[in-house]
């Protein structure tokens, strides 16, 4: 990897190479692509192995409501210091999303609780349960869907 | 066939469950071991035993009314998760902090970083069966709070900071005592140095156990002391500067075995760097307000920000999702014990019983962070 690329090099280079299947987030404050869900896994190996973004800081989801789901991850490079947000829209009835375990064993447990709480399908997981809530909880918490019973009216 | 005619003695793997009430789990965590005699085999994770639903508790509360919730994640290091939440609304909202503000903050955030450092050292050297190191390390540690106090009122969840400043200024008697603690300091590093690091029984059951490799961290996104002491020397204080960090000198010590004795040592090596940062805030803390000018009712803008800072153990990350009302779409932690916890059963494969509980103190998790 050439260490004089800038991250806005990188993500011209990816929005160029991968045209209409990955384009640059627009006024985000931190940089931002979004990539098809195809298309995710090989942009990820791609980040890690050919433009230094080899470190899985954070992996999460969001629920962008109407039963639609976006996967949110956060690459990073320590030397020199890069963050980069891949968003990824989870497809399907039941949503689903390539795991990168294989990447980065970290990916591994966060994968796992994005399951629990989303209720996301994670392609290629080696273990894919429960991991904070217990096995015979019934829905996935973090979905709008989900409400709390409130004692606070 | 009868006992005496069986001449091979016959042997099988054992399941041990380990927890969720197990005095070396730091609370209430539970590992599955697989062991074949005394050696582990495999091992299992098994955590949400303290799982709260902090994330979805947001959902419902106002960005100021979710402040106190974040002490309760990382409960040995309250201020620094207090840190890294304001400072991400702050990103969100693009405030600008007055400077004794942002020392107050670092003062405050150095101490935490100290308090915590001395919770695991302390259970560290408990957890192999010295009772006497925890006393002088929640000794020291009691001053800590005591500053706390102080300040906030309140010493485990001080709920102190607040978007755009602090609650209060700083007591009159604060930098005093505050000095007193950075002098009394150096006696005690000593005082750990005799009783534990210098121990051989400790050196013994430390060095060489639990051996994380450096890609092995790298690869399982483990970070903070547990990666510094891997050989890694990176510190998001100095790698990526956030608050005023760049106005410090200080080191950022590395060690090189990843073995559990480095990631105790280091820790020790860190709260001397601690102390000097805060020396020098305390210098050069200059007057002025403590809180910036910001809404009466905070709403960000919509739009979505990732802000991570150091804590004491690893990447503390928030993730805001805000939709331009007063109230968070959606707040995603990543606690770094919950990552860091997630390299331990390779840790232990291949390692004895006791070995486990060593391997266990060393990487210094705290399950309120875990399960959130």
């Amino acid at each position: 990897m050439d260490k004089t690329t800038s991250l806005e090099e990188i993500i011209t280079l990816l929005v160029e190479k991968y045209e209409g299947r990955l384009e640059r987030v627009e006024d985000s404050l931190d940089a931002a692509i979004r990539v098809k869900d195809q298309l995710f896994f090989q942009v990820a190996k791609e980040l890690k192995e050919e433009h230094g973004l080899d470190f899985l800081t954070d992996l999460t989801a969001l629920d962008l409501g109407e039963g639609k789901f976006r996967g949110i991850y956060h690459l990073m490079s320590w030397k020199p210091y890069r963050l980069l947000r891949i968003e990824v829209d989870a497809s399907g009835e039941e949503p689903w999303l390539p795991s990168i375990t294989e990447l980065w064993p970290a990916a591994n447990v966060q994968e796992r609780e994005v399951f629990d709480m989303f209720g996301i399908i994670y392609d290629g997981h080696p273990n894919l349960t429960r991991i904070l809530l217990s096995e015979d909880f019934e829905g996935h918490p973090l979905r709008k869907s989900y409400v709390t019973k409130s004692r606070r009216k | 066939m009868s006992i005496a005619e069986d001449k091979i003695l016959r042997t099988e793997e054992l399941t041990l469950n380990m927890g969720p009430q197990h005095p070396s789990t730091h609370g209430v965590y539970r590992a599955i071991l697989v062991l074949d005699g005394e050696y582990v085999q495999n091992m299992e994770n098994v955590i949400g035993y303290l799982h709260r639903g902090m994330e979805k508790l947001a959902e419902a509360r106002t960005y100021p009314q979710f402040l106190p919730y974040t002490d309760r994640l990382d409960y040995a290091a309250a201020m620094l998760n207090e840190l890294g939440y304001v400072q991400t609304v702050e990103k969100l909202m693009g405030v600008e902090l007055p400077e004794r503000a942002e020392f107050i903050r670092i003062i405050m955030a150095e101490l935490q970083r100290i308090a915590s450092h001395l919770v695991m050292i302390g259970s560290f050297a408990l957890d192999l069966g010295g009772f006497t190191p925890w006393m002088y390390c929640f000794r020291d540690r009691e001053k800590i709070l005591d500053l706390f106090e102080m300040v906030a009122g309140a010493r485990m969840t001080p709920a102190y900071m607040r978007v755009g400043g602090v609650m209060d200024d700083l007591n009159p008697e604060f930098i005093p005592e505050l000095k007193k603690f950075i002098d009394s300091m150096p006696a005690s590093f000593e005082e750990y140095d005799n009783i534990v690091t210098g121990n051989e029984i400790f050196i013994a059951r430390t060095k060489g156990v639990g051996i994380l490799t450096a890609e092995k961290a790298l690869a399982y996104g483990v970070t903070g002391p547990n990666l510094r002491a891997a050989g890694i020397g990176y510190d998001l204080r100095k790698v990526a500067p956030y608050s005023i960090y760049e106005k410090f000198d200080f080191d950022v010590p590395v060690f090189y075995n990843g073995d559990s004795f480095d990631r105790f040592v280091i820790r020790i090596e860190e709260m001397k760097q601690s102390l000097r940062i805060l020396e020098q805030a305390i210098a050069n803390l200059p007057d002025g307000p403590i809180q910036a000018k910001i809404p009466r009712v905070i709403r960000p803008p919509e739009g979505e920000v990732y802000h991570q800072i150091e804590g004491s153990k690893g990447l503390l990350g928030y993730y805001i999702a805000s939709d331009g009302s007063n109230k968070p779409s959606r707040i995603h932690i990543h606690g770094p014990s919950f990552v860091n916890l997630g390299a331990l059963p390779e840790m232990c494969t291949g390692l004895m019983v006791q070995d486990v509980v060593t391997t266990i103190a060393s990487i210094d998790f705290i399950l309120g962070e875990v399960d959130r």
